[in-house]
């Protein structure tokens, strides 16, 4: 099917999750909150995380199972900039209190400021950075 | 509330966490977003942009609004007392620095935390190093948090 399409009914799919979070429990779906609470130890309502995590994880082994070719890694990124990559994903998203879910759809749905500037900030940087290595704008 | 009732609403809340994590991953899948080259392919602004990845925000924002607005007329949610919405609305340095190097993380690697962990079983090296590594950056944070 058109990648457009996909895009969108992977993104209905999306909204739906956030939808029945927020319906159930009035909890946001926040990955990198609720994944990084989890190593948090003040924080003590951890079941529902937990719980959430798992339907991730199980999700995942769906997609492996009936759709493995969804699974993609570029060949253009070594080894170590995945590495650089996750350890200013996972401090960033820590340190700014969300990612592309939490900030990104979440708070943009709710029109909260701080996520809109969020999402904006770490579009551009994101961007910029890609183009960047790509040879763009240098 | 009697033990019974509390631990049924606590299966209740646990098993609606785990369908939501369940077609999260099932969303992202579809979407592209576990995809590196289509994340890529969106975030470098060349002659080959691509710009799908667009929908998935979109489509995402367009639902969850709806739901959004019926939520908002409840008094609480189905199977907790009350609605934990974040209520800040102070843009400070540490919202946007964070933002900062979240978003350079995302163009170096076209990953962020969800597709990541999700496409920890498409078995790539370059994934589990970048999983790893986020959890690593996370638990540096709260410690670096807990210092100041």
């Amino acid at each position: 099917m058109n990648q457009f399409v996909m895009a969108a009914i992977g993104g209905g799919l999306i909204g739906v999750a956030a939808s029945i979070l927020l319906l159930t429990q009035g909890r946001i779906a926040g990955i990198s909150g609720i994944t990084g609470s989890l190593f948090r130890a003040d924080v003590s309502d951890k079941g529902w995380r937990w719980a959430f995590f798992l339907g991730l994880m199980a999700g995942g082994c769906i997609l492996a199972l009936v759709s493995p070719e969804v699974f993609v890694v570029s060949e253009d990124r070594p080894l170590w900039m995945m590495g650089l990559a996750g350890l200013f994903v996972g401090f960033g998203t820590q340190m700014g209190s969300g990612c592309t879910s939490g900030h990104g759809v979440c708070g943009i749905t709710r029109l909260s400021p701080r996520s809109l500037v969020a999402t904006g900030v770490f579009m551009v940087a994101g961007m910029f950075i890609s183009t960047v290595l790509a040879g763009g704008l240098l | 509330m009697n033990t019974k009732a509390s631990s049924r609403a606590s299966t209740a809340v646990l098993t609606s966490a785990f369908v939501t994590g369940l077609v999260f991953a099932v969303g992202l899948g579809i979407s592209g977003m576990t995809d590196t080259t289509k994340v890529l392919g969106f975030l470098t602004l060349n002659a080959d942009w691509n710009p799908a990845l667009m929908l998935v925000m979109g489509g995402a924002i367009a639902v969850h609004a709806i739901v959004y607005r019926i939520s908002t007329k409840r008094s609480h949610p189905i199977f907790t007392d009350r609605f934990n919405i974040p209520s800040r609305q102070d843009i400070d340095g540490r919202l946007i620095g964070g933002a900062l190097l979240f978003g350079v993380g995302w163009g170096l690697g076209g990953v962020c935390p969800g597709p990541g962990l999700v496409s920890i079983f498409g078995g790539a090296i370059e994934i589990l190093v970048f999983v790893v590594m986020m959890a690593v950056g996370m638990v540096f944070f709260q410690q670096f948090q807990q210092r100041l």
